[in-house]
C-alpha cells in the first residue's frame, strides 16, 4: 500500500531465472543418460535432495525463512551442476560431500545466495578432486556399465577401476601424448574417442550447446561469456594446432570436450560470482579460457573448467571495477 | 521524410494500458463545490497571494503574483468568491500543506478581459514576462517556469523539441490534446520557435500513437510550417524523458548536471506549447489542463480539468470501481501516491491513475540481488544499478555517488525488471535523500563555523578597539594631568615601543595610578576639627609617609605621558 513507484512489475522472479536454467540442462541430462546410463539421474537426484536438505538446515539456522529461499531453486541449480560435474558413478557420498561443501561453505558462510564470491559447484569440484583425485577420476565409458552396475557403484559395490571405467578423452589424450611416438591424429582413432570428440562426451556438449542457445534467447545470459570464452578457447587451439598439429587437438575437439559448453554457457555464466559489466564479461570469460587451456595441456587435473573459474573469480571485484560502462551523457565530450 | 533516429539504451515495454482511455474524446467537468488552487504549483519561489478571503474574482484573475523571475503566477480558475487563504493538503506524496487559495464558484466562469499579445509589438522579454504572470510551467510534470526556458541560448537555438512521447502506461492526455487541438499546438510551437530563434522543431511521438502523429502532421503542413516536423519515435519506455527523447531525436546526449541548451535544444511538452498559445492568442491564462483519469475506473478517459478541483471529484465522472486503495498522480512507473482522495489537481497533475490491490498488486518479498545485470540492461542511463544497490544498502554513499547515482532518473525501469524484486529506485532516493541531508548539515556546520569565526574576530576586534579607545583616552588624560616633574623624566626615557599591548597595559596602570592619586589628593580631610591629639599624630604620620611615597608615583605615571606627547 505505501508503496513507492514503479506500481508495476514485470512477471519476472528468481525463481523463474532459476527453473529456465534447469530447464536448459535437460538436454544435456538426457543425452547424458542416453549414453552413460541412469547413474547421472541418480546423481542428480542425491545432490538435488542434499542441496534442498542442506540449504533448510542452514537457513534456519541463520534464521532466513526457509519456504521463500528454497522456492527460489538457486540450490537445485547448484545440485545439478555438481551432478553434472561429477563422475556419475562416484559413491553416493561424494557428490553429497561435495553439494554440502557448496551449499555450506561455499555459498551460506559467504552470506547466502547473492554473497558467494566462488561459483559452489566449482567450489564442490575443486575441493573434491583435491580431497579424493582418484574417485574423483572415474569416468563412466559409453554403453559400458548396465543401470545394475552402476547403482552398485554409486551405493556401495566394489570397484574394479580400470575394469569399468574409461578415462576422460581429455585425460585420454594428455597420457596417450606423453607415449613415445603418438599424435594427436592417431590418438583420436581410437576407442573412447567419436567423430569430433570423446564418443558420447561430444553429443552432451552439444546438448549443453543447444541448452546454452535456448538462455540466450530467453534473455537469461548474454552473449558476453559464451562467446568470449568459446571464442578464446577456439582461438588457443586453433594457434596451437597449427604451430605443433602432432601435440595439440584442434579447436572443435578443445570446445566439445570436458565441460568446455558447460562452463560457457552455465558455470562461468552464474551471474553472482561471475563478471557483471559487458567488457568485464569478455575479459573474464577470455580468462578463464586461457586458464582452462593451459591447465588441460600442462596441468595435472583431467579439466581445467572449474579452476579457471575460480581463478577468475578472484579477478570479478577488480575487472568489474576498472570495466564501468560509460554513463549516458558522459560517453563523448560532445 | 524519413529521419534518421538514434537510439538510447535500455528501456522497458510494459503494457500500455493506452486503449481504454483514447476512446473518447476530453471531457469537461462539471464545476466542483470548492476549488483549492495551491500558489505553489511550480519549481521555483512561491507566489505571494493577491487576494483575502471575502474577495470576488473572476476566472484568469492573478491571486498569486511571481515572487521573482524563477516563479510563475497562480489564476483564479473560475469567477467565485474567495473563502479562505489557508494552507491545504497538497498533491504531494508527503502530505505536506501548502499555502492555497480556496474559492467557491458562483456558477457562471466568468473570464476576464482577456487581452491577446501582439508578438510584434512586444519584446521578447516582455513577452517572458507575461508568459510567467500567466502562469505557464511546464505541463510535462516538470513544471519547471516555461519563461525562462524560452531565451536563446549563447551559443544560438539550433532545435526546438516538442515532447509528445508520453511514454507513461495509462497516460494518454497528451494523446488527446495532440489529436483534437494539433492547430494550437502547432501555433504554440511556431511562438516557442520565433521566441527561441530556433532553425527547426521537431515534434517526438511515440509510435503507439498514430492518430496523434496524422493530426499534428496535418496541422503542420496547414500552417505550412516548414522547419517544423513530425517524428514518430519507437515506443518504449522512457522516450518521453527529455534527455532520452532528444537523444532519440537528435543524437545528442546531454549530460547529467548540464542543460539541453548547451547543446543548443530546448525542449517542451505538448501541453505547455498549447497553454503558450492561449496566452499569446487569447490572452488567457493556465487555468486547466488536460487529465487522464485512468486504471481502476468505469470509463477511463481525458477531462479538462480546473487547477483546484478535487481529484476524487473528476474521478467520480469516470465511475471509481470498488477496491480503489489509491490515486497514483502521475503514470505507474513514475508517480506518487496522493495522501488523500481529494487532493487538488495542479499544474503537475497529468493523471489520477486510480490504483487497486488487482490492479498494482504489492510486489513480492524482496529476496536477494543475484547480479543477473537485468536492471542494467534496462537502464536508460546506462548506470549499474545493482552496484548503486549495493552501496546504497551498505550506506556507502561516497562510493554510490562514484557510481554516478545522482545520474539516476528514477524512471523506474530497474525495479521494473529485477527478478528479485527489489524496490531499487527507493534505495536510489533513500540514498540521494541522505546525502542531501548531509549536504545540508554540512553546510549548517560550514555556517555555524563561519558565524564562529566571524564572532571571534569581532570579540577580538572589539577587545582590541576598547583598548585603543582606552588607550588613547587615557593618554589625554594623563596629559593633562602631567607635571613638569614628569615632562623632564619624559625627556630622560628613550621612546621605546608604541602601541603594543604591553605599553597599552602599562598605559592603564600608569592611567589608574595617575587617577588614584589625583582623587587622593583631592580629597580634603574630614572630620578633623575635632581630633584628638592621638589622632592628630596619626594623621601627620600619614601625611608624612604619603610625601615620601610621592616621588615615585611621579615615575610612574611620567612613562605613558611621555608617549602620548609623542
Amino acid at each position: 500500500m505505501s508503496l513507492n513507484s514503479p506500481y508495476l512489475r514485470k512477471p519476472t522472479s528468481v525463481t523463474r531465472v532459476m527453473a529456465e536454467v534447469l530447464l536448459a540442462l535437460i538436454p544435456a541430462v538426457a543425452v547424458y543418460a542416453w549414453f552413460f546410463g541412469v547413474g547421472i539421474l541418480v546423481q542428480i537426484a542425491l545432490a538435488t535432495v542434499a542441496a534442498i536438505a542442506f540449504e533448510a538446515g542452514f537457513l534456519k539456522l541463520r534464521g532466513r525463512p526457509i519456504g521463500r529461499s528454497l522456492a527460489d531453486l538457486s540450490a537445485v541449480v547448484t545440485a545439478w551442476l555438481i551432478a553434472l560435474a561429477f563422475p556419475s558413478i562416484g559413491p553416493w557420498w561424494l557428490v553429497v560431500a561435495g553439494t554440502a561443501f557448496a551449499i555450506v561453505v561455499a555459498k551460506h558462510l559467504y552470506g547466502g545466495l547473492g554473497q558467494n564470491p566462488f561459483n559452489p559447484a566449482m567450489v564442490a569440484y575443486a575441493v573434491m578432486i583435491v580431497a579424493f583425485p582418484a574417485l574423483m577420476s572415474q569416468w563412466p565409458g559409453a554403453g559400458r556399465l548396465d543401470a545394475s552396475a552402476q547403482l552398485d557403484l554409486i551405493f556401495g559395490g566394489a570397484r574394479a577401476v580400470d575394469a569399468i571405467t574409461a578415462a576422460t578423452p581429455l585425460d585420454a589424450l594428455r597420457t596417450g601424448l606423453r607415449a613415445e611416438g603418438s599424435s594427436v591424429n592417431a590418438l583420436l582413432q581410437g576407442e573412447g574417442f567419436g567423430l569430433f570428440a570423446g564418443h558420447g562426451w561430444e553429443w552432451i556438449a552439444f546438448a549443453f550447446l543447444i541448452g546454452g542457445l535456448y538462455l540466450l534467447a530467453r534473455r537469461i545470459i548474454t552473449w558476453h561469456i559464451p562467446v568470449a570464452y568459446l571464442g578464446s578457447l577456439a582461438a588457443l587451439a586453433t594457434i596451437a594446432s597449427i604451430a605443433a598439429p602432432q601435440s595439440y587437438p584442434g579447436p572443435v575437439f578443445s570446445l566439445f570436450s570436458g565441460a568446455a559448453m558447460l562452463g560457457a554457457f552455465f558455470i562461468l555464466t552464474d551471474p553472482v560470482s561471475g563478471a557483471t559489466t559487458p567488457r568485464g564479461k569478455l575479459i573474464y570469460a577470455a580468462g578463464a579460457a586461457l586458464i582452462t587451456w593451459i591447465i588441460r595441456h600442462f596441468g595435472a587435473f583431467p579439466d581445467g573448467v572449474a579452476f579457471a573459474t575460480l581463478l577468475m573469480n578472484l579477478c570479478v571485484p577488480l575487472i568489474d571495477m576498472k570495466t564501468q560502462p560509460p554513463v549516458f551523457g558522459h560517453k563523448t565530450k560532445n | 521524410m524519413l529521419r534518421k533516429l538514434f537510439k538510447f539504451n535500455g528501456g522497458v515495454k510494459p503494457a500500455t494500458n493506452k486503449a481504454d482511455s483514447t476512446r473518447e474524446p476530453i471531457k469537461a467537468v462539471p464545476l466542483p463545490a470548492q476549488l483549492i488552487v495551491p500558489l505553489h504549483q511550480h519549481v521555483g519561489g512561491t507566489p505571494h497571494p493577491l487576494v483575502a478571503p471575502g474577495d470576488v474574482v473572476l476566472k484568469g484573475q492573478r491571486i498569486g503574483a511571481a515572487d521573482g523571475n524563477v516563479s510563475s503566477a497562480v489564476h483564479a480558475p473560475t469567477s467565485g468568491r474567495v473563502v479562505a487563504v489557508e494552507p491545504r493538503v497538497m498533491a504531494h506524496t508527503s502530505g505536506l500543506t501548502t499555502l492555497s487559495v480556496v474559492i467557491e464558484p458562483d456558477g457562471e466562469d466568468r473570464w476576464i478581459d482577456c487581452e491577446p499579445i501582439s508578438l510584434r509589438a512586444m519584446g521578447a522579454d516582455e513577452v517572458r514576462d507575461e508568459l510567467r504572470d500567466a502562469g505557464v510551467v511546464g505541463l510535462g510534470g516538470a513544471v519547471f517556469p516555461s519563461h525562462l526556458k524560452l531565451k536563446p541560448a549563447k551559443g544560438g537555438t539550433d532545435t526546438l523539441v516538442i515532447n509528445g512521447a508520453e511514454c507513461e502506461p495509462f497516460i494518454t492526455c497528451d494523446d488527446l490534446l495532440m489529436r483534437e487541438r494539433a492547430d494550437q499546438i502547432v501555433r504554440g510551437a511556431e511562438i516557442m520557435q520565433q521566441l527561441l530563434q530556433a532553425r527547426r522543431v521537431l515534434i517526438g511521438i511515440e509510435d503507439n500513437k498514430p492518430e496523434a502523429v496524422a493530426a499534428m502532421q496535418q496541422a503542420v503542413s496547414a500552417r505550412g510550417a516548414g522547419t517544423m516536423e513530425v517524428v514518430a519515435i519507437p515506443t518504449r519506455y522512457p522516450a518521453g524523458g527529455a534527455k532520452q527523447l532528444i537523444r532519440v531525436l537528435t543524437g545528442i546526449e546531454v549530460p547529467h548536471g548540464r542543460r539541453s541548451t548547451d547543446y543548443g535544444v530546448q525542449c517542451f511538452n505538448t501541453g505547455t506549447a498549447y497553454a503558450i498559445a492561449d496566452v499569446v492568442d487569447r490572452g488567457r491564462p493556465l487555468v486547466s489542463r488536460i487529465v487522464t483519469v485512468a486504471g481502476n475506473v468505469e470509463r477511463p478517459g481525458n477531462y479538462e480539468v480546473l487547477f483546484g478541483t478535487p481529484m476524487d471529484h473528476v474521478a467520480a465522472l469516470a465511475g471509481v470501481k470498488p477496491g480503489t486503495d489509491r490515486f497514483i498522480m502521475g503514470g505507474p512507473m513514475m508517480g506518487f501516491r496522493m495522501p488523500a482522495y481529494d487532493v487538488p489537481v495542479v499544474k503537475a497533475t497529468n493523471c489520477i491513475l486510480v490504483g487497486s490491490p488487482e490492479l498494482f498488486p504489492a510486489p513480492a518479498p524482496e529476496m536477494a540481488c543475484i547480479r543477473c545485470g537485468e536492471c542494467a540492461r534496462a537502464c536508460p542511463a546506462d548506470l549499474q544499478p545493482f552496484e548503486l544497490y549495493w552501496h546504497s544498502r551498505a550506506k556507502n554513499f561516497g562510493k554510490a555517488q562514484e557510481y554516478h547515482l545522482f545520474d539516476c532518473i528514477e524512471c523506474g525501469c530497474c525495479a521494473y525488471v529485477c527478478p528479485s524484486h527489489i524496490p531499487l529506485v527507493d534505495y536510489y532516493r533513500f540514498s540521494k535523500s541522505e546525502i542531501w541531508a548531509r549536504e545540508r548539515q554540512k553546510d549548517a556546520a560550514d555556517v555555524a563555523r563561519d558565524r564562529f569565526e566571524f564572532r571571534n574576530e569581532r570579540i577580538e576586534r572589539e577587545k582590541r578597539e576598547k583598548a585603543e579607545k582606552l588607550a588613547a583616552k587615557t593618554a589625554a588624560g594623563r596629559a593633562a594631568v602631567s607635571t613638569p616633574a614628569t615632562d623632564t623624566a619624559a625627556a630622560a626615557t628613550p621612546v621605546t615601543g608604541s602601541d603594543s599591548a604591553e605599553d597599552s597595559k602599562k598605559a592603564l596602570i600608569a592611567a589608574a595610578m595617575a587617577r588614584a592619586k589625583a582623587q587622593r589628593e583631592a580629597i580634603a580631610p574630614q572630620n578633623t576639627e575635632a581630633l584628638t591629639p592621638d589622632q592628630q599624630a596619626q594623621v601627620t604620620e600619614a601625611d608624612a609617609r604619603r610625601a615620601a611615597l610621592a616621588p615615585a608615583d611621579g615615575d610612574a605615571a611620567a612613562q605613558p605621558t611621555e608617549q602620548s606627547a609623542r
